[in-house]
C-alpha cells in the first residue's frame, strides 16, 4: 500500500494510555492496543464502551484527555491534517450530502483530499462499481436503501485510497442480506492489504472480519486475541444451550452441577461449556432432567462477553 | 521542530480552503433553481408593494420627510441592504444547523484533511457570495425600476454584503451551540423582523419614540440602512462623520462575528 510510513513490521496505530473524558465522565480509561499493517482490528463491546470515543480519537477529530497516540508514526495533535489525508473513515451515522446526487458526493469528497477533478472523478466511477452503485450514480442519497448508504459510504471512505479504513459499527441497522454483501466487500478491501479497524457489538461480525480484537467494557479494555484464541481462553469448544418449560429452571437447584466445564445461568436458558456438547445433553437426560430444547454450538465471542463481563452484549 | 517525515505529500491548506468553499457552490449549482426566482421576485414585490403603491401616497402627503427625493428612491438603498441582511441571516442558520446536525455535512468534511477553519471558511466565503449574487440582482431591479438617485447606488451592493456578514457571522456562531431551530425562531420573531420594520428602512429613526432609538444605534441594520441611502442619495458628505462611523462599527461587527464563527466551529468539530 502506498502511504505507510514505517517498515512493514512497525505498527500503523499505537496508544498508551489513551483517555477520553467528559467532564467527570471517563469515555475511555487509559487504554493500550497497537495495529499492525494490513491487519483488521476490532474493538467489540456494547454500546457505551467507549468504542466510538476511541475511533474518534484515532479519527484525529477529538483531542486526547491523556495518554498518547501515533498514527502512522505520527501525532494528531500536530499532524492531524496530514493523517487524516491516510484515513478513510466510516461513520457510525451516514454524514453523505443528501442535496448531491451518489456520485457528487464521491467527487466533492476526492477534492477535499486534493485530487484533481479529473481523477476525482475516474476514482469515483471505479469506486461505484465496486459499491455496486453505478446505476444510482445520478440520483439523490435519499431514496437509497440502508445498505447502499453504507455502501456509499465506505466508497466514499475509499476515495483517497486510504491506508487505514476506520469503520464504527459499519453494519449497525442493516437487515442479514445487506450485512453479508457489505462483509464481502470489506473482505475485499482486507485482500487488498487495506488495514481496517473497526468497532461492533456484533460477534459474528467480529468473528467474520478481525484478524485480532479487543473486548471493551466499561470504558477499559477486558481481553484481547484473535477470535480463536479468545474463545479458547475464556470459552469452551462447544456450547449447550437447555431451555427448560417456564418455571422448571427454578427448581433445578444443584441438579446440573459436574456437567460439563462451567455453567452460566440465563434468565432464559442454561449455559453449559465443554468440548464435547453432545456428551453434556446425553448426561442432563441420564440425570432425568427434561429440558424444552437442547442446542449444541460452537462457542462464539458472545460467551467470551459474557465470561468476561457477566453480561450478553446485545440486550 | 523536528517532526517525523511523512514520505506520503502532506496536503496543503489552500486546497483544504478551495475545496470546502467548492463543496458549497457545487450545492448552489446543484439547487439554484428554488432560490433564483425568489431573489429576483422578492425586490420587484417589495419595490412595487412600498415603493410605487405606499411611495405615490407618501410624495402626495407633500410633508418632504424623505429628504426631497421621492419615496421609492428613498426606500430603494434601504430595502436592498435590509433584504440582503435577511437572507444573509437566514444562510447563517440552516446551512450551519445542517452541516453540524442535519445532513452532518461538516463533520463528514472534518474526516478528511480540512481543518474546522476550512471549513468556516467554506461557509463564510459562500455566504458572501451568495449575498453578493442576491445585492446585484436587486440594485439591477432598483434600476430598472428607475428607483437610483444617483449612480452611488452601487455603493448599495457592498454595503448590502457586509452588513448581511455582521449579521450572518454571529448568528452562524450562535447556532453552532444550537440543536434545532426553537431558538432561531425567537431571534427572527423578535429581533430580525422588528429590525426589518424598524431600521429606517421605511422611515427615518428620527421618527420612533426616543426611548427605542438608541436599540437602532445598537444594531448593525441601521448603520448600513443609513450608509447605503446616503450614498445612493448623495449626502453622505453632508454628515462625513456619522458615515465613517457606520462604516466603523459595521466592520467591527462584522470582524467580531467572523472571529466567534472561527472559534465556535473549531470548538464543535473538536468534541
Amino acid at each position: 500500500m502506498p502511504g505507510t510510513t514505517a517498515p512493514p513490521t512497525a505498527p500503523l496505530i499505537t496508544a498508551r494510555g489513551l483517555t477520553k473524558r467528559f467532564g467527570s465522565f471517563t469515555a475511555v480509561d487509559a487504554i493500550d492496543f497497537e495495529v499492525a499493517p494490513g491487519e483488521s482490528f476490532g474493538f467489540l463491546g456494547p454500546n457505551g464502551a467507549g468504542k466510538t470515543s476511541t475511533m474518534r480519537m484515532i479519527g484525529c477529530v477529538s483531542p486526547l484527555s491523556a495518554g498518547e497516540i501515533r498514527i502512522l508514526g505520527l501525532d494528531p495533535a500536530r499532524d492531524g491534517p496530514a493523517i487524516r489525508s491516510r484515513l478513510g473513515v466510516v461513520p457510525q451515522e451516514d454524514t453523505l450530502d443528501t442535496d448531491l446526487s451518489v456520485r457528487d458526493n464521491l467527487v466533492i469528497y476526492g477534492r477535499y483530499f486534493g485530487l484533481s477533478r479529473a481523477e476525482s472523478a475516474r476514482r469515483a466511477d471505479d469506486l461505484l462499481e465496486f459499491a455496486q452503485l453505478s446505476e444510482r450514480a445520478k440520483d439523490k442519497v435519499d431514496p437509497l436503501s440502508g445498505g447502499m448508504k453504507r455502501r456509499l459510504t465506505i466508497a466514499r471512505a475509499l476515495i483517497n485510497e486510504p491506508s487505514i479504513m476506520l469503520l464504527d459499527e459499519p453494519t449497525t441497522g442493516l437487515d442479514p442480506q445487506a450485512r453479508h454483501l457489505l462483509w464481502e466487500r470489506l473482505y475485499r478491501l482486507k485482500q487488498r492489504g487495506v488495514t481496517l479497524v473497526l468497532t461492533t457489538h456484533y460477534m459474528d461480525e467480529a468473528e467474520q472480519l478481525c484478524d485480532r480484537l479487543v473486548v471493551m467494557d466499561k470504558a477499559r479494555i477486558v481481553a484481547e486475541g484473535s477470535p480463536l484464541e479468545l474463545i479458547e481462553r475464556y470459552s469452551s469448544r462447544e456450547v449447550t444451550e437447555l431451555r427448560f418449560p417456564v418455571g422448571v429452571q427454578e427448581t433445578l437447584g444443584d441438579r446440573l452441577d459436574g456437567i460439563g466445564d462451567r455453567i452460566d445461568r440465563l434468565p432464559d436458558r442454561v449455559l453449559v461449556y465443554s468440548d464435547d456438547g453432545e456428551a453434556v445433553s446425553a448426561a442432563v437426560r441420564a440425570r432425568g432432567l427434561l429440558p424444552q430444547t437442547v442446542l449444541v454450538r460452537r462457542s462464539s465471542l458472545e460467551d467470551v462477553f459474557l465470561r468476561l463481563t457477566g453480561r450478553a452484549l446485545v440486550d | 521542530m523536528a517532526s517525523v517525515p511523512a514520505p506520503f505529500p502532506r496536503p496543503r491548506p489552500i486546497d483544504a480552503y478551495r475545496a470546502a468553499y467548492e463543496h458549497q457552490v457545487l450545492l448552489y449549482l446543484r439547487n439554484w433553481r428554488g432560490s433564483v426566482f425568489g431573489n429576483f421576485a422578492q425586490p420587484v414585490l417589495f419595490l412595487l408593494a412600498m415603493g410605487v403603491g405606499l411611495g405615490s401616497y407618501v410624495d402626495r402627503g407633500g410633508t418632504n420627510a424623505t429628504d426631497g427625493v421621492p419615496y421609492l428612491q428613498f426606500l430603494a438603498p434601504a430595502l436592498l441592504v435590509s433584504t440582503v441582511m435577511q437572507g444573509a441571516a437566514a444562510e447563517g442558520t440552516f446551512p450551519v444547523l445542517s452541516g453540524f446536525h442535519w445532513v452532518k455535512r461538516y463533520h463528514a468534511m472534518y474526516a478528511t484533511p480540512l481543518t474546522a477553519r476550512a471549513i468556516a471558511f467554506g461557509q463564510l466565503a459562500w455566504t458572501i457570495t451568495h449575498t453578493l449574487l442576491v445585492a446585484v440582482i436587486f440594485a439591477l431591479m432598483i434600476c430598472l425600476f428607475g428607483a437610483a438617485a444617483t449612480p452611488g447606488i452601487v455603493w448599495s451592493v457592498p454595503i448590502g454584503v457586509l452588513t448581511g456578514i455582521a449579521f450572518s457571522a454571529p448568528i452562524s456562531a450562535f447556532m453552532t451551540t444550537q440543536r434545532d431551530t426553537n431558538a432561531w425562531n425567537n431571534i427572527w420573531r423578535f429581533g430580525i423582523t422588528p429590525l426589518f420594520l424598524f431600521s429606517g428602512t421605511f422611515f427615518p429613526i428620527d421618527r420612533l419614540p426616543e426611548l427605542i432609538r438608541p436599540l437602532a444605534w445598537v444594531l448593525p441594520l441601521w448603520h448600513g440602512v443609513d450608509l447605503a441611502r446616503a450614498l445612493a442619495l448623495g449626502t453622505a458628505g453632508q454628515a462625513p462623520l456619522l458615515h465613517a462611523a457606520h462604516l466603523v462599527i459595521l466592520l467591527a461587527m462584522a470582524g467580531v462575528g467572523v472571529w466567534a464563527m472561527f472559534v465556535r466551529f473549531r470548538r464543535r468539530l473538536d468534541g
